[in-house]
């Protein structure tokens, strides 16, 4: 089955509005709560038993991240949702905002009574202008309607949500660049430890969730962490919003169960397009590993079957490739992009990236030197491990994976000045 | 000279800011920098001048340099003038397979002017930027506040005339 959880108002008119989500059951779940005084404990617990991971890119399991809040001791305490949605390929939680603002505002105030948080922000990026405003329409009618406020209903929870605009930077996609952005900095990521849960925005305690991680709570309480488990499978709970771009017939977003075969996904897709065959898959985000697609046709969307084809599931973004891109054509513009969005403020990822750009230009422009090829793997893994953030490990997989799989074409193009692959290639 | 800095902001650009301002906690005013600075921006036609960014920081009570930081910082903040529609182009992987290579071409054709550069009427910028989160509409661009997608040479042509 389809959109039931973060798309579940997606056949209605108009789903983005208050009306349409309380159709559908919305606000229910923290009603539930705040009525039935529901420990914070067990809601945590069902959040666990759900196997609900990080939608945003790390996977890191929801429920052992809320459990790590000191919620019983005093004081401010935040819940962040980061829909700094920036990862290439991923455009899955600007559709969250667009159609389904109020359940993500229904999760991050579960979040908050959970966490012992009485506000909350939402990063979103800056060029998001039409989901920041859905978004905010959204938060208007939910004070307008007592779902958020003062004593929730009747209860002694508070809780308000505002946005928070970004101004285009991938890096706060970070969680510690994010909370240096809302606090009005540059965004450059933070050394861990203190982690967020200690010193967090404002140096408060701070848990921050990606927006479809947040947006998938109402429903887990409503139904439950084992009916949402057995949507996925052990360690991979659930439904899963994959945003599929590139060569097939509909691209788009799909919900689906994790779990589900990558072929069945293409058939949903419509397939390849224009009749160009399947060349290869990047299965999680620009940052993932390249996947060459005979091998993908027997992976299935899930964190561990991805991660066992030696890639990741990452955000959920699947870039499907035909037989005429031209992988060193691809690389290239990867590698751009890391070198233009490093923060600098590590010098491994900062020069490192540099580096991996300007070679690959060269070598995409007819200029490579024999020793190139060493050279890029030296230099990715050179930046692996040196640096504060993941961004020095986004920047140089890709390198690794594309050189793993198409070392050939790297060559191809250093000998003979000029792409492998046939037409539309460069 | 401060206050001569904070008369730079205009009556509905403080209106604005404010309500950004209140947002954040009561000792957190320079958490509104960046959507000042965008507000000031586009109330200056698109671009930031030092003064402006002066301005904020007098309106703000911060020091100068950390608004210049952040101002610099952010893609989305331009530092010399721009055309009156800022065309942004994105160029990366998903739209590079779908055809952006294309858009750029015959935008730089139909414009007269290269990726980076503004008409000599003023009305239009091109921008190459980086994904921008909406890849299943691939290839796309943003013009304001506006997201254009799946478009081709044709659809280009439309969205221009449109903006005449």
């Amino acid at each position: 089955m389809a959109n039931e959880v973060c798309f579940r108002t997606l056949h209605l008119d108009e789903p983005w509005t208050l009306e349409s989500y309380l159709s559908v059951g919305g606000y229910q779940s923290l009603k539930k709560i705040l009525t039935e005084k529901i420990p914070a404990e067990d809601i945590i617990e069902q959040v666990k038993t759900s196997a609900l991971r990080g939608r945003g890119g790390a996977g890191f399991p929801t429920g052992l991240k809320w459990s790590f809040m000191p919620r019983q001791s005093e004081g401010q305490k935040y819940i962040v949702c980061n829909s700094d949605e920036g990862e290439p390929g991923t455009c899955k939680d600007r559709d969250i905002l667009r159609y389904n603002p109020h359940q993500l505002i229904e999760g991050m105030a579960i979040a908050g009574y959970c966490i012992g948080a009485d506000t909350g922000y939402n990063y979103i990026r800056g060029e998001f202008w039409e989901p920041y405003s859905r978004f905010d329409n959204a938060l208007k009618e939910a004070r307008e309607a007592g779902y958020l406020g003062d004593k929730l209903f009747g209860s002694d929870f508070n809780f308000d949500a505002h946005s928070h605009l970004g101004g285009g930077a991938y890096i706060c996609g970070e969680e510690t660049a994010l909370l240096e952005s809302i606090e009005g900095k540059k965004g450059q990521p933070r050394f861990k430890p203190p982690f967020p849960a200690g010193f967090g925005l404002y140096g408060k305690p701070t848990t921050i969730n990606n927006t479809e991680t947040l947006a998938s709570i109402p429903v887990i309480v409503e139904k439950g962490g084992q009916w949402f488990l057995e949507h996925g499978k052990p360690n991979n709970g659930g439904t899963k919003l994959f945003s599929v771009s590139g060569n097939v017939n509909r691209p788009g977003n799909y919900e689906i169960d994790m779990g589900t075969p990558f072929s069945e996904l293409l058939e949903m897709c419509g397939g390849m397009k224009d009749g160009y065959k399947l060349k290869a898959v990047i299965p999680g985000g620009s940052s993932s590993p390249v996947i060459p697609g005979d091998q993908m046709m027997d992976v299935t969307m899930d964190y561990d079957s991805i991660q066992a084809a030696g890639s990741m599931l990452g955000s959920g973004a699947v870039i499907i490739l035909n037989d005429k891109v031209c992988m060193v054509n691809a690389l290239a513009r990867l590698s751009h992009f890391y070198q233009e969005e490093s923060c600098g403020q590590c010098t491994p990822c900062r020069e490192g990236t540099g580096w991996l750009s300007h070679i690959m230009h060269r070598i995409e422009h007819g200029h490579g030197k024999q020793e190139d090829i060493d050279l890029l793997d030296k230099v990715a893994g050179d930046i692996m491990g040196r640096t504060i953030c993941a961004l020095g490990e986004a920047a140089s997989m890709p390198v690794k994976g594309f050189l793993k799989h198409y070392r050939d074409e790297f060559q191809y193009h250093i000998d003979h000045k000029k792409c492998m692959v046939g037409p539309g290639s460069k | 000279m401060s206050e001569i800095n904070k008369d730079l902001i205009n009556a509905a650009s403080r209106v604005d800011i404010d309500q950004w301002v209140a947002k954040y906690p009561a000792d957190q005013k320079q958490s509104a920098v960046m959507a000042a600075l965008r507000i000031v921006q586009d109330q200056n036609g698109g671009w930031l001048t030092t003064e402006l960014m002066d301005a904020v920081a007098s309106y703000l009570d911060m020091d100068k340099i950390h608004v210049y930081e952040v101002a610099t910082f952010y893609s989305m903040y331009e530092h010399k003038p721009v055309g009156k529609h800022k065309i942004c182009v994105c160029t990366n992987i998903s739209c590079m397979v779908c055809g952006s290579g294309e858009i750029v071409d015959h935008l730089e054709d139909k414009l007269d002017v290269k990726m980076g550069g503004t008409t000599e009427d003023n009305r239009f910028t091109l921008k190459e930027v980086e994904c921008l989160g909406a890849c299943s509409g691939a290839p796309m661009i943003q013009i304001g506040e506006h997201y254009y997608e799946n478009l081709d040479a044709e659809k280009i042509d439309k969205i221009l005339e449109e903006l005449k």
